[in-house]
């Protein structure tokens, strides 16, 4: 394989998961089929993921994004926690996130280092292309740096 | 057919309605036209299989109770808005809790932090409890309680707090929610794996059949279901399965099919496409009459009468121009009404970004309270009946359910339980529904279908959201106060009951409901006894199914 040459840009390898009690999977299932759709990897990790188990998932599988769904208006304290998790690991990877979150909340995740949030009512496309815009903004970065 | 002859039928109908006390109001039109109780031919209301209704004179003698659904930050909060909700005219109380209590564990568990008090009241311990009830006499109140997966450790507290304040158990009514297996199934809030979990249900219908005559153990709920993306015809099918699935388990732990199917009750979905929900309504009562009658020898019709309860579908709600909610819920109310629904609980239009605020979720009650006093639809019994397509869409959604009940016959060894647990196994129900809902999601995404205010007339947002928060000093209080419980209380009292709860666990033929009330009145947390019951049930763990 490597030493195909590709005119296709690599396949995006993506890990989704849920953390803590929130069971709302509706959702974060629709989103890793349209990933799917859209010529990603998907590795879906469930219900019920602590911090650690997804950060073993993004170093086992190398993978280019995460994304976090949440429903029960816990993204404040949930999502900070898993990008400082993701620092502590040395894994520069952006984390998604996606499901209920009040507009007014936006601002302060992605100022906690969030890459993106995805609302209900975001189309298959805005999907697929906020996790491509989320990797390639993290590559930017870390290639300056 | 055994059935009767249809004049006598219909003699045997006019009789049950002439000797039923009616509402004191005026059946007739807005513009004084007298109706008539019941247009159209049998099965007539009351008469099975009940598809017209479970009662002769429908809602001329009783409206359906407006049930609205509430709970958040500390317990205190809540029953304020239980007395609130009392003074303003709801009929029974309905009870939310926090995601780590429906999960059966503790605020002080690590993955609480953040979700105290924030979905619904925070329940660690019986002093919860009792604050969550304060001031409210039992004996006259009928309380909802939608949990499942710690719900025999909730109705234990319940039953505490009557025997505290002076109420026997026998008086208490209410329900919870308690149906385990639409958790495997949709909404994921299980601790233990399947099997021992339907032990405890059991052991809960058991003790209720013989103490609590007012109390219904289990509500059998499609609502989660269809939330999780189910279709319509899937919903009621994979419901009305697990009714049947428990129904199986009861009678093969012993008791009679009469002594508890009379207090099962079932929670659907009222979702925006009206004809088939009405359908949907109708269909599940004739469902569950048959069954009842006809495989599970069902001599009492109290046993095939499906009583149900119907929220507005929250899934349905946008968070886009939020206030057109209204207009959504005002028609899947009317949609619940006219299928014939024993209660309902409107969505407040603000529910699709945050738990609803006060004036919204009075405008959800006021909404049912035009359907059921300004439409007259409540004037004639069944209005929609003999209609052609109403008839055909019941049809339909029964022989569609029908098909996977076979599937699970089939699947099962001819045990809807065992088709059940197998389906549980093997990812059937999770698959079904993560299928209709990526179906339905693709079919909004390409614009086949319009959502308004979604991907069509999304003009008029103005990103106004004036929304519930919960601020972070109900966590601190919570915790604060649990931990002074648990200075207060007697450790090694609680210590022994647990020790007793476990070795009786072991037992398949102890009923752990008496052990479990002397536990939460020792003080044991929900969590404690979730922890002792998980040594020897084990823990649940998801198969990933995409």
């Amino acid at each position: 394989m490597a030493d195909e040459v590709s005119t296709n840009p690599p396949q995006l390898r993506v890990v989704l998961a849920k953390l803590g009690f929130d069971g709302h999977d509706r959702g974060i299932k629709i989103v890793a089929r349209i990933l799917r759709d859209a010529g990603m990897e998907v590795i879906y990790l469930g219900l019920r993921q602590s911090y650690k188990n997804v950060v073993n998932a993004v170093e086992q599988e190398d993978a280019d994004a995460i994304g976090l769904s949440m429903h029960n208006a816990s993204h404040m304290t949930l999502a900070p926690k898993m990008v400082a998790a993701l620092a502590e690991a040395g894994l520069e990877v952006p984390v998604v996130v996606g499901g209920i979150v009040p507009d007014e909340d936006i601002e302060p995740l992605l100022e906690k280092g969030v890459a993106a949030i995805l609302g209900p009512g975001a189309s298959a496309e805005e999907v697929a292309q906020t996790i491509r815009d989320a990797v390639a903004s993290m590559r930017a970065e870390t290639s300056q740096a | 057919m055994s059935d009767p002859a249809p004049d006598q039928a219909r003699a045997a109908w006019q009789e049950a309605y002439d000797s039923t006390k009616l509402r004191d109001v005026p059946f007739e039109t807005m513009s004084g036209v007298p109706v008539d109780a019941l247009y159209g031919e049998g099965p007539y209301p009351g008469q099975y299989p009940y598809t017209r209704g479970l009662h002769a004179a429908g809602y001329r003698s009783r409206l359906w109770t407006m049930r609205m659904f509430a709970g958040f930050g500390t317990a205190e909060d809540t029953n304020a808005r239980f007395k609130e909700l009392l003074r303003s005219g709801g009929g029974g109380l309905s009870t939310a809790f926090d995601m780590p209590t429906l999960m059966g564990r503790d605020s002080d568990h690590d993955w609480a932090l953040g979700e105290v008090g924030h979905c619904g009241v925070a329940v660690d311990t019986l002093a919860d409890m009792e604050d969550l009830f304060a001031d409210i006499d039992l004996s006259s109140v009928s309380t909802s309680m939608t949990i499942n997966g710690p719900a025999a450790m909730i109705m234990a507290m319940y039953i505490a707090v009557g025997e505290n304040t002076g109420v026997e158990r026998a008086q208490l009514a209410g329900t919870i929610q308690n149906d385990i297996l639409k958790e495997y199934q949709a909404q994921k809030e299980y601790i233990f794996p399947p099997r021992p979990s339907m032990r405890i249900i059991t052991d809960m219908m058991k003790f209720t059949s013989a103490e609590m005559p007012k109390w219904h153990p289990i509500s059998i709920s499609g609502y989660h279901i269809r939330e999780a993306g189910s279709n319509a015809a899937q919903e009621l099918a994979f419901t009305l399965a697990n009714g049947f699935a428990y129904v199986e388990a009861a009678v093969a732990s012993g008791l009679d099919v009469d002594d508890f199917a009379p207090r099962l009750s079932f929670f659907f979905n009222s979702h925006s496409d009206f004809f088939e929900e009405i359908g949907k309504f109708r269909a599940a009562r004739r469902i569950w009459a048959r069954w009842m009658k006809e495989r599970y020898g069902a001599k009492d019709p109290k046993s095939m009468m499906m009583k149900f309860h119907t929220q507005t579908a929250g899934v349905s709600l946008t968070a886009q121009q939020a206030e057109i909610n209204i207009g959504r819920v005002a028609i899947q109310a009317l949609a619940g009404a006219l299928g014939g629904t024993q209660s309902l609980h409107t969505d407040a239009y603000d529910e699709a970004m945050a738990l609803p605020t006060e004036n919204a979720a009075r405008i959800a009650l006021r909404t049912q309270q035009i359907v059921a006093h300004e439409t007259g639809v409540t004037n004639v019994i069944d209005p929609l009946g003999g209609a052609p397509f109403v008839e055909w869409m019941t049809d339909e959604m029964e022989r569609r359910a029908e098909e996977v009940f076979a599937h699970l016959l089939d699947i099962g060894n001819d045990s809807i339980l065992e088709g059940a647990y197998a389906g549980i196994e093997n990812g059937y129900f999770v698959g079904e529904i993560a299928d209709a809902a990526y179906r339905f999601e693709r079919e909004v995404n390409e614009g086949k279908r319009i959502i308004v205010g979604v991907n069509e007339f999304t003009e008029g947002d103005d990103g106004e959201r004036n929304l519930l928060r919960i601020g972070a000093e109900v966590e601190d209080y919570q915790l604060k106060r649990l931990n002074g419980v648990k200075q207060r209380r007697d450790g090694d009292a609680v210590t022994r009951v647990l020790e007793r709860l476990k070795t009786e666990a072991a037992d398949p033929e102890i009923n752990l409901m008496p052990t479990m009330i002397e536990a939460v009145k020792t003080f044991a947390t929900e969590g404690e006894i979730v922890a002792a019951l998980e040594e020897e049930f084990g823990t649940y763990v998801e198969k990933v199914f995409l």
